[in-house]
Parts: C-alpha cells; structure tokens; sequence
C-alpha cells in the first residue's frame, strides 16, 4: 500500500494526466458531480455520487457504430473507429466498479461488443472508498463492499491522506508510473477507515433490504403478481431511472443522414418506452404495467437466472434520488418481497 | 460469424419478384457474386436501407441453394414499405446469420414432418421444406398445410404447384386452403386450424408451424385435440430486434433472447417463458 497527501493529490493528477486522460468526479454546478476530464485546477468532488453512473465510459450514452457512403444504387460501409487511447477514471465508487462488472457480462459474452471491449482494455479504474455512505445506498444488499470498492487500483480517504493499494496489474502499472510522488505505508493503514464504513453500513436505513427473495427461477413466482398494477400506477416512463441507473444497456441502433452520407448510431434506450417493443405488426407491452415489470424482473429474476445468481442492480440508489415518482428498485423488493419472508 | 456482429456487409439485390399484392421475395448475394453467408433453416438476417433502418428477417431459401440467398418480405412498415421499393441492383446491408435454426440435422431427422403455415409465416419454413426436399432420404412423410386469405395472397404459389406438388416429389403432400370461396378456386376453403383438425393426421409427426399469432393459437389447440404433445411441436417468432446478438434488450421474454436463444422454439419450452408476445 501507498499514499499521498491529500494536498499533493494534484500532482499526482497532473502526473496521470501527463500519460493519458484522466477522468474524475467533479462539481459541475450546485449539488451535481459529473466525471471530467481532468485539467489543471479541477478538484475533486466531496460529494458520494455522480449524477451520471460511470457506465458511460465504457457504453456511451450515443456512439457512432458505422457510416454508409451512398451513391445511387451502391453503398460503402465505413468502420468509423479511431484508435481508442488509454485513461484512468479516478474515484469510481464500489457501485459503479460492480457495474462494469455486470456490463462485462453482457457485452464481452459472445459475440463480444468490440466497441465496448476496446474501451474496457484501455480503461484504468481508480475506485474510492466511501467514507460516508448515504441514505439511499443499499450496495450491501447485493454483496457489494464499498470499504473495499476494487476497480484496478482502490483508494480510501483517511486524515489528509489518500491511501493507494493495486489490485490488478493494471493498477500496478499504473502506481509504478507514479512511485516518486506516492510513499510506501504499512498494509493496514485503512483499517480503522474500513471499520468506519462497515460502522456506517450497519446503520443505513436500507440495511436489512435483502434480495433473498428473488432471482433466477422466480418468474412465475413474481411474472403474474397483482402488485405490479399498484407499483406501476404513477410511472410516467419517463426513463430517467434507466439513464442513471449504472447496469441499464439496452440500446437502439439508428441512422442519421449527415448529408454528406448516413451515420449509424447506437444510443441508451429504455424499457420503460412505449416504443420500445412495437413493431408494426402491434405491440407484446402494450401498457405501463408490462414495461415497468420487465425493467424490474429483469434486473432482480432474468439477469441472475443468466449470470450465475449476480443480480442486475449495484444499490446505487440514483433511481431512489432521481425518479420523479418516488418509485424504485427497494420500494418494488420490498413490496413484492414481502410474503416471502 | 463476423468478429464486427455490427458492422453489416453489403448485399447486391439481384432480382425483386412480386409474390402476391403485398409479398415480394428478393435474391440476395455479395458484391463479388457469391452468397454472404452460410446459414441453417430458420435463422434470420438483419437487413438495412442505409438511412432507413434495420429489421430482421428470416432466411427463406435453403441453404442448399448455394448461389444466393432469398427474403419473402411483406410490407408492414416504414422499411418493407422502402425494400418494395427497391429494384434489382439496388444495394442493401446484411449481416448475420442470427438464431438457433430448426434442428433439421437432429430431431427432425428420421421424423413424418408437418409442417403448417399462414401467410408470410410460410417465408421461414419454406427454408425447412426445400431443405428436407434437398435430403429427401433423412426424412419421412412431408405433409404441408398451408392458406392465405385470398388465391393470390398464396406466396410461392408458382414454386408450390410446379415443385412441391410435382408428380415427381416423394411423399410430399401439400394442402392448400383459402380464408373465402373465389372464382378459379377449387381447393380447400376455410381457416388453417380447422383445415389441421380436419385431416386429422396422425400424432406421430413433428409438427412445425408458422403464421399470425392467432392462427398459432388455434392451431395448438386443434393439434393438442388431436393428441399432439407441446414437446413435438416447433414454432418461430418474431419481436422488435435492434442488435441480434442477444445485447440491446429488445426481444427479451423472460430469460430468453428471441435473437439468439430462439427464434425457434419449442412449444413446451415457448410455454414456460411469461406470456409476452
């Protein structure tokens, strides 16, 4: 284990940023942390979350997939890609470190996503440790340890330092670039920072939300229940739970006439779109109902009946601060959760 | 399959034929002449109009035709409207192959084939028929019931009277029906269920069925009256598809992705994922 002042925290940023992009959690404007590009100056947030998860580095929210050339009757396919460079994202929290976990799953199973796969092998991901987890965290519910938040290098917080450990080799690539600036430190100088967390953990208002009652295997159990009438109601499907949400990657595949040829894109959709299942010959989801209980089972029944157990949600809980109904993921467990136990 | 799922290749439409008022069937090979690709019956073919979108759509032709591929294709919406359009020479994007595909080469082997369409649905088992024609000896009896509204809604009419009803075919019995009586029609009139229940086959054949979901319903329970079990009977779907490859969400019932876990199932298998399609 290494660390650094928290003071020198910006040479250690300009060090990183003089190799490849560097990426951290910043205040854009009151109450709202987004991941930058570092430049000199920029600090970073104090705030637990971004408003955006980190997903967007790896599956961005639009991507130029290919271009046509057309002329008359003849068409020219142009892969568009320019070499993907290297960059580290410092202060990934636990959450969104297990996210890209559950991405891989998706996207790098055959036949592997090499747009998400090039970027996935040229990213460095610096997790921090959460010092103070918030009141709409629930990441222990899905075994996730945010004092030990993984990614290639983890960092913790603790009185004025910032503490440094390598998990993976990238991450001990990426620390040995950067020896002269770090000192070496003893292997159990986070200790008592992690017995704080585990502290706080406890006392979280979500911390007996347990998933136990789900997963895969449940779909008849759950597929029919009456209670998704009542938990669908005042959706508006508006999506927004989708956009935030770290482990969401369903995607539409679009053309756009550039006027100089056409650019196909793939973009973040939604489940929870009316759209999104319509084809013209009708619609299988044709109200809120349908589309509000796939997001949900899918996440908590099909997601681990394809991927060994591993749930599709991280406990993040952006949905539970940015829905506009007050409806999420932890109201729909426990909920239909409750005869279970 | 290509390391670029994506990333389409360029297909040569070579010939477009007017089927029937609202069907066309386009032949399909690369820019150098050749097929694109190697396919099994029943499994599909995303297919694009730059500029227009994407859709999915099952391989009609066999795979024993070595020299291009063929889609049936019936205008519905925004891209059929655009691919009747089309003319021959035109290019279009095809990337693929996606699906599971009929097990021809093992369950199908050695069985009396019953093999039941309605309309368009007959696109993706025409691949089966003309496979099983092509390795005649691998299979049983071949009995095909097939209707459409109207005579002239029949697609493939001309290949089903001159090469499937051909004296010189072994043991293939086709069965035509119309929804209405017509001038000039002197088969069978009536819907595609009752004509199932009225010939009455026997319930030691595999069953592989195609069409609107409505005449898939019916079917099944006319089948199941006659003694057929889910566990004989294949079928195919279709759902919004975005990617194919099992990815983008869209065809997702249950734990299923019609793209790449289906779009053939069986109908005990089809009965145990959530009635959402």
């Amino acid at each position: 284990m290494v660390r650094i002042s928290l003071d020198s925290v910006n040479a250690l940023f300009a060090a990183i940023a003089e190799r490849e992009a560097l990426y951290i959690p910043t205040d854009t404007a009151p109450g709202i942390a987004q991941f930058k590009k570092w430049q000199s100056g920029m600090e970073m947030t104090e705030r637990l979350k971004t408003s955006r998860s980190a997903k967007d580095f790896f599956f961005p929210q639009t991507e130029n997939l290919v271009d046509f050339k057309v002329s008359g009757k003849k068409i020219d396919i142009i892969d568009p890609r320019e070499e993907t460079e290297d960059f580290v994202i410092f202060g990934v929290r636990a959450c969104d470190a297990k996210s890209f976990e559950i991405l891989d799953r998706v996207f790098l199973s055959e036949p592997v996503d090499t747009y998400y796969q090039n970027r996935r092998a040229h990213g460095t991901i610096v997790t921090l440790a959460c010092s103070r987890p918030s009141e709409s965290c629930f990441c222990q519910t899905f075994g996730i340890d945010p004092a030990a938040p993984g990614g290639d290098v983890s960092a913790w917080k603790r009185e004025g330092f910032l503490y440094l450990e390598p998990i993976t080799e990238k991450g001990r690539t990426l620390l040995s670039g950067l020896s002269a600036l770090l000192e070496e430190c003893p292997e159990d100088a986070v200790e008592a920072e992690k017995e704080s967390i585990r502290g706080i953990l406890k006392k979280l208002p979500l911390a007996s939300l347990t998933p136990d009652a789900f997963g895969g295997g449940k779909t008849e159990k759950y597929f029919d229940s009456e209670k998704w009438k009542s938990l669908s109601e005042a959706c508006l499907g508006c999506g927004t739970c989708t956009f935030v949400c770290p482990t969401c990657q369903c995607y539409d595949i679009r053309d756009f006439d550039t006027g100089h040829g056409v650019r196909r894109f793939r973009c973040w959709d939604s489940c929870m779109y009316s759209d999104f299942t319509k084809m013209a010959s009708g619609n299988p989801r044709l109200t809120q109902k349908e589309r509000f209980r796939q997001r949900f089972m899918h996440k908590l029944v099909y997601y681990p009946e394809n991927n060994d157990g591993i749930f599709g949600c991280v406990g993040c809980g952006r949905c539970v601060e940015k829905c506009p109904i007050s409806m999420n993921i932890v109201k729909v467990m426990k909920t239909l959760g409750e005869d279970e136990t | 399959m290509n390391a670029e799922t994506l990333i389409p290749k360029v297909g040569v439409v070579t010939e477009v034929r007017i089927d029937t008022p609202d069907i066309k069937n386009f032949r399909v090979v690369g820019t150098d002449g050749k097929k694109l690709f190697v396919h099994k019956p029943g499994q599909c073919a995303m297919i694009s109009l730059p500029g227009i979108g994407e859709g999915m759509f099952s391989i009609t032709s066999s795979p024993t035709n070595t020299e291009y591929m063929e889609f049936e294709i019936k205008k519905c919406g925004c891209l059929t409207s655009w691919l009747h359009k089309i003319e021959a020479g035109q290019e279009i994007t095809v990337r693929g192959p996606y699906g599971n595909g009929f097990p021809v080469d093992d369950a199908f082997v050695g069985r009396d084939l019953l093999i039941i369409a309605g309309g368009v649905g007959l696109a993706p088992v025409r691949s089966v028929i003309n496979y099983c024609r092509h390795f005649r000896d691998r299979y049983g009896k071949i009995d095909i019931v097939y209707g459409s509204r109207t005579k002239e809604d029949l697609a493939f009419y001309e290949e089903i009277l001159h090469e499937w009803m051909s004296p010189e075919e072994k043991d293939v019995h086709v069965h035509l029906t119309i929804d209405r009586e017509e001038e000039g029609w002197n088969g069978h009139v009536g819907f595609v269920p009752n004509y199932v229940k009225e010939l009455a086959f026997d319930t030691d054949k595999t069953v592989i069925m195609c069409g609107p979901p409505i005449m898939i319903k019916f079917t099944l329970a006319g089948l199941k009256e006659l003694g057929f079990d889910e566990k004989q009977i294949y079928t195919t779907m279709e759902l919004r598809m975005k990617c194919g490859v099992g990815k983008c969400g869209r065809c997702n019932i249950g734990s299923k992705y019609v793209c790449k876990d289906g779009p053939v199932f069986r109908m005990d298998e089809l009965s145990e994922l959530p009635d959402e399609y």
